[in-house]
């Protein structure tokens, strides 16, 4: 079966900045994924270049993006079949990314969109059958309660499942998740990772999560990638991360990565984890 | 001589002279004001200022302020009647100009349609809006003959530039996240556009188009006096038969329904920002 998710010699530059730097990696099916690193080592630009939010550099036989077998970009341009690529993957972005003024309904509705005519889905002419499902979806992150609300009167952790609920409406068979939690406090950050981590469970679908928190990324993943400066330092078992570890990766800035329950040094670490809510 | 005199001031005071305006500054001042001087005088001629007609013709001016001053009522139905007309020419040139100014301004913003496409589009809504209501109920009247039909057309075409404008405005200062959010479920580039960019918009959209209606019921005035229907055109038959009384109260009808008009759509406007 094709990968959930194939990057083969991805760059991008912005400007002189090189935020990826040839990046290959291989995502299988059902398979769960930490992307760890510390702010601008290039994962937010990784995972915009996977769903082809943006462009990766020209260049022969570079920068190929494929998702179950679909391309999503190839050298620099964006595949024909990229709206059939998208279909099957979801985005959870740490800004939400849902539209406020819409009811969160409406909101996971607009998962539907791929699977109906264009016509109907322009029009807004959802049906019982895609109402339900998109109920359903509500109700399996736990906030079918807010169904009818504006997106925009939940809090951060309850917007951010409205988007998990999105995605499993669309029969998303790969979701991208970018910083899910950073904008989030400890508890709805937890609560946000359990979701996510079960969605991914209960149905199969393959999670790329990127995080700058590694406790998080070994309480709940078994694979972790790491990057540093556009480039993957470490692939492997989330077993192998260690403190020393990381301070062997990232030198003096593995202090913003860990936790103090890893780190001896004073509270700065924890303070970025609640500063960032 | 003159130097050492500075230097003594100064050495007296310790405080340094403040810099003087530089000499060529001051006479490129000197110049721009002659130049204002000229132009203003020139303007006069042109114009045919004479503000002593306003005396010698005082007479005229105490008869017609007199008149203005009992306003004469009895045709006030008819009056009625063509003030709504003017509303109903308001009416269908704003609606006409908001139903093409969602697809023109969607179209002519800069992050929503590509730049081959927004550019000839934003410089047809220039020359719309460059030329007046006025200019075009002349073309319009010569097309499709005297009468409210050419007022609209007249407002439509103006007004679609307007509203083209303020609406791509109001496209291009949406946040980009939710637009990004339904191109990653795999929507299209209209759905995009529907669920993404409308709900941002359309309270300033719908604020934008009150606005314009009020501003085109003025409007609409006006147009009668060139022959676009509607009370202006009665206005300007008064005008012309020396019946300043009727002018008048022509004029309170005009004043009163522009004020009232203006008030609820300005109230119906706040609700929505």
């Amino acid at each position: 079966m094709a990968a959930a998710l194939e990057l083969d010699r991805v760059t991008k530059t912005y400007g002189a900045m090189r935020a990826v730097d040839g990046v290959s990696l291989s995502i299988a099916p059902g398979e769960r994924v930490a992307l760890i690193g510390a702010s601008g080592s290039g994962k937010s630009t990784l995972i915009r270049v996977a769903s082809g939010l943006s462009l990766a550099d020209r260049g022969a036989g570079q920068g190929i993006v494929r998702s179950f077998g679909v391309s999503v970009q190839e050298e620099g341009r964006l595949s024909r079949e990229v709206r059939r690529a998208r279909r099957h993957i979801g985005l959870v972005f740490q800004q939400f990314a849902l539209v406020g003024r819409l009811s969160v309904l409406t909101n996971v509705l607009v998962g539907a969109l791929g699977r109906m005519s264009v016509l109907r889905g322009t029009l807004g002419l959802f049906n019982e059958d895609e109402r339900r499902t998109a109920y359903a979806a509500l109700a399996e992150v736990g906030i079918a309660a807010h169904a009818a609300k504006k997106a925009r009167q939940l809090s951060g952790g309850q917007q951010q499942r409205v988007a998990i609920a999105r995605a499993l409406v669309q029969g998303a068979k790969l979701v991208l998740a970018d910083e899910p939690i950073a904008s989030l406090d400890p508890k709805s950050a937890k609560r946000v990772m359990d979701t996510l981590v079960t969605m991914s469970r209960d149905h199969g679908i393959a999670l790329v999560v990127s995080l700058h928190q590694v406790d998080y990324a070994t309480a709940y993943f078994d694979r972790v990638v790491a990057m540093n400066a556009g480039r993957v330092v470490f692939d492997g078992p989330a077993s192998k991360i260690t403190a020393a570890f990381l301070t062997e990766l990232y030198g003096a800035s593995a202090e913003e990565l860990i936790l103090p329950s890893q780190f001896t040094a004073p509270a700065a670490p924890n303070a970025e984890l609640v500063s960032a809510s | 001589m003159h130097l050492s005199d500075v230097a003594h001031r100064s050495a007296v005071s310790t405080i340094p002279a403040p810099p003087l305006t530089p000499l060529p500054t001051r006479l490129a001042r000197l110049a721009l004001a002659a130049v204002c001087v000229v132009v203003l005088v020139y303007c006069w001629h042109e114009a045919e200022m004479n503000p002593v007609m306003l005396w010698r013709d005082s007479g005229n001016m105490a008869t017609l302020g007199a008149e203005f001053l009992t306003p004469d009522f009895t045709e006030w139905e008819m009056y009625a009647q063509n003030m709504v007309e003017t509303l109903a020419i308001a009416v269908w040139g704003t609606l006409l100009a908001v139903v093409a100014g969602i697809p023109l301004g969607i179209l002519s913003a800069d992050n929503v349609a590509p730049r081959w496409v927004a550019f000839p589009i934003r410089r047809l809504m220039d020359a719309c809006r460059a030329i007046n209501e006025l200019v075009f109920a002349l073309i319009f009247i010569a097309a499709v003959g005297l009468g409210p039909f050419a007022g609209v057309l007249a407002l439509f075409v103006h007004t679609t530039g307007v509203i083209a404008k303020l609406f791509s405005e109001a496209v291009e200062a949406t946040d980009p996240a939710p637009v990004e959010g339904i191109r990653g479920t795999g929507g299209t580039w209209l759905q995009e556009v529907v669920y993404g960019v409308l709900p941002q918009v359309l309270p300033l959209w719908i604020s934008y188009a009150l606005y314009r209606f009020e501003s085109n019921v003025r409007s609409a005035t006006v147009l009668g006096i060139v022959g676009g229907g509607g009370i202006g055109m009665t206005f300007n038959e008064t005008i012309r038969g020396f019946n300043y009384s009727q002018a008048s109260a022509i004029l309170i009808i005009v004043v009163l329904t522009v004020s009232v008009l203006d008030v609820v759509s300005q109230n119906i406007r706040k609700r929505f920002i």
